[in-house]
């Protein structure tokens, strides 16, 4: 019962803030909104019971990305920003594709009533005494399973970090 | 719906206990850091600090949270007011949340056995830096953005460095969990400090910039910024980046505590031969209990006798609950709580000393300066810690090395990661040997 509600109140939150977050005019009021977002998608993490992709969220993306973008926002002029018409002309397009999203999404929540088998498994949620715990389970999966992905991905970001250094000092 | 939320408070009615008592008895302690980060000040300016509001300034804190209470609220007229009301709020909150995390001891902790313990303290604190950017944005004023941005860079930057530290430390406990952080180095009789006295260093480097203190108080700095982000910030709100302010100092001194510090274990825990230390505790306190007697009659009139002899009396009770674990067979039980908690308390305050020492004795920095010893000092010194770390680790594990025997593995490493640092230091000075004649760089309204 508790669950149910948590989880309605942080879904809840976690889409009106999303929609506030495109329809701001200030850039900062939207930045706001998407922390809020994203606390909400971590709250969802908890309740699920991944403690550690909770916190990795908070951590990462409201504690450093979030910080950066607020700081680039505040770094740019935005008087100007304002003045300008901030929604590209492509309401049609948009709607297309939110309507063919929208119709994919149903059509799986459909199927998955009318047919079974089909769609999306409903699992039965295990007791929370009987799940690892997520630190643990997250190490073992990233170092263990899947360590050569994980490595490349490493070195891939690392690449791109380099990158993004010479490239600053270029200007110079 | 009525059940459900009585089946919740049937669970959690001692953590909501807890939390209440810790929301309405911090702005207290914190008033009370004030007190005694002014009173150090003066006695090593040679002053005696405030000596009106009750005996040698005791009720200051009162005084002051009264007049900050019934200030005039003002909010400045271009103000973003939604945001201007919800930044310090959000500092607080933060502050006040990652306080949930921490163990006061092993018998006094709001969120018992959390997996991620001490990563949901770091995080969540981290969280309060919005407070100040969105705080300095909001005031609509130069000074206030400049201290934000100044705030907002010093924190990213340092919250790296302060990350490696901790990871240092973390290798060595192989957990998150705060109480067994503190288990880890009972069996192992010894600090993690000593075992990473680098990662020790770099987070008390790395602390002092995250909580804006002296002698990186750049986001506030008065002679550059007025007072940075607070700058349009009056009465009750300015008192809330206050609370928030100190608040973050105890969290980070009891994160280092717990870490590096032995947490709420007594100096050389395991080791009969210094079980005399249980007695220090109630000593201690009835030696501040003798030393306010002595001063009762000098107090100029009879109500600050009074009161001097009251706090004195307080002091003795103190000290008697101290001592009953240690002598009375029927309190044993509760040794581990009140002793644990004891401890815990002295090495945090003594962390919090640190701190004010160093803010009274060293100037501060200028903003580039504090980058160039962030980024370019501390965090690669920190990576390279983690690997050497990790290194003494695998040796002492091979050679099946415990408790103090780990030392002869980790001096070495430590050795080596300082001449890392040195290193490090001396390419920066070669690198800087050039530019010296130019001007300090003037970014970020340096």
């Amino acid at each position: 019962m508790v669950d149910k509600v948590l989880f309605y109140i942080f879904a809840g939150l976690a889409i009106a803030s999303a929609a506030l977050m495109v329809t701001r005019r200030n850039a900062v009021h939207s930045a706001i909104f998407l922390v809020t977002a994203l606390l909400a998608t971590a709250g969802i993490f908890l309740q699920l019971r991944a403690e550690f992709l909770f916190i990795v969220q908070i951590i990462l993306y409201v504690g450093g990305i979030m910080v950066l973008f607020v700081f680039v926002i505040m770094l740019v002029n935005l008087d100007v920003a304002l003045q300008q018409i901030q929604f590209a002309r492509q309401k049609w397009v948009a709607l297309i594709v939110a309507l063919a999203l929208s119709a994919q999404l149903g059509l799986m929540l459909w199927s998955s009533e009318k047919i079974p088998g089909q769609g999306i498994p409903v699992l039965a949620a295990p007791a929370a005494s009987d799940l690892p715990p997520n630190s643990e389970a997250v190490a073992q999966s990233l170092f263990g399973t899947y360590l050569l992905a994980f490595e490349i991905a490493s070195v891939l970001l690392l690449v791109a970090m380099i990158g993004a250094v010479v490239m600053a000092k270029k200007e110079k | 719906m009525i059940q459900a939320t009585m089946d919740f408070l049937k669970l959690y009615w001692a953590p909501l206990l807890c939390g209440l008592v810790i929301v309405a008895v911090l702005p207290l302690i914190v008033g009370y850091i004030v007190l005694v980060e002014r009173k150090l000040m003066a006695d090593m300016q040679a002053r005696l600090g405030p000596m009106r509001v009750g005996p040698h300034g005791l009720l200051q804190p009162i005084a002051d949270a009264v007049k900050l209470l019934i200030k005039e609220d003002i909010i400045p007229d271009n103000a973003d007011k939604l945001v201007f009301w919800l930044a310090p709020v959000l500092s607080v909150g933060a502050a006040l949340l990652s306080i949930a995390g921490l163990a006061i001891g092993p018998a006094f902790q709001i969120a018992r056995d959390i997996n991620i313990g001490i990563l949901f303290v770091v995080g969540v604190s981290a969280m309060g830096i919005f407070g100040i950017v969105l705080g300095g944005w909001a005031s609509n004023s130069h000074y206030s953005l400049m201290g934000s941005l100044r705030s907002s860079a010093q924190l990213v930057s340092y919250e790296t460095a302060a990350g490696m530290a901790l990871v240092s430390g973390l290798l060595l406990t192989g957990t998150l969990n705060i109480k067994a952080i503190v288990e880890a180095q009972y069996t192992e009789g010894i600090w993690f400090g000593m075992l990473a006295p680098v990662a020790f260093f770099i987070y008390l480097v790395a602390s002092i910039a995250e909580t804006n203190r002296a002698p990186f108080d750049l986001p506030e700095a008065e002679s550059e910024l007025v007072a940075g982000y607070m700058t349009e910030f009056s009465g009750f709100r300015w008192s809330l980046y206050f609370l928030a302010e100190y608040t973050n100092m105890i969290v980070v001194s009891s994160v280092a505590t717990t870490l590096f510090l032995g947490g709420w274990l007594r100096p050389f825990a395991r080791v009969a031969f210094f079980n005399f230390l249980d007695y220090v505790p109630s000593l201690l306190m009835i030696g501040v209990a003798g030393y306010c007697l002595l001063r009762t009659p000098k107090q100029p009139s009879r109500v600050q006798q009074l009161f001097m002899l009251a706090v004195a009396v307080l002091c003795f009770a103190v000290a008697l609950v101290l001592l009953a674990p240690a002598v009375l067979p029927i309190a044993k039980p509760f040794y581990a709580g009140i002793h644990g908690g004891f401890w815990f308390i002295f090495k945090v305050s003594a962390y919090i000393y640190f701190f004010m020492w160093l803010r009274f004795t060293i100037p501060r920095y200028r903003f580039d300066q504090l980058m160039r010893l962030g980024w370019q000092f501390l965090i690669p010194l920190s990576i390279v810690n983690v690997l050497v770390v990790g290194v003494a680790l695998i040796v002492s594990s091979y050679f099946n090395l415990h408790g103090w025997a780990m030392l002869l593995v980790t001096t070495p490493a430590a050795i080596l990661a300082l001449v890392v640092a040195l290193m490090i230091l001396a390419a920066g000075q070669e690198g800087q040997a050039g530019k010296e004649s130019a001007a300090a760089p003037d970014f970020y309204g340096g």
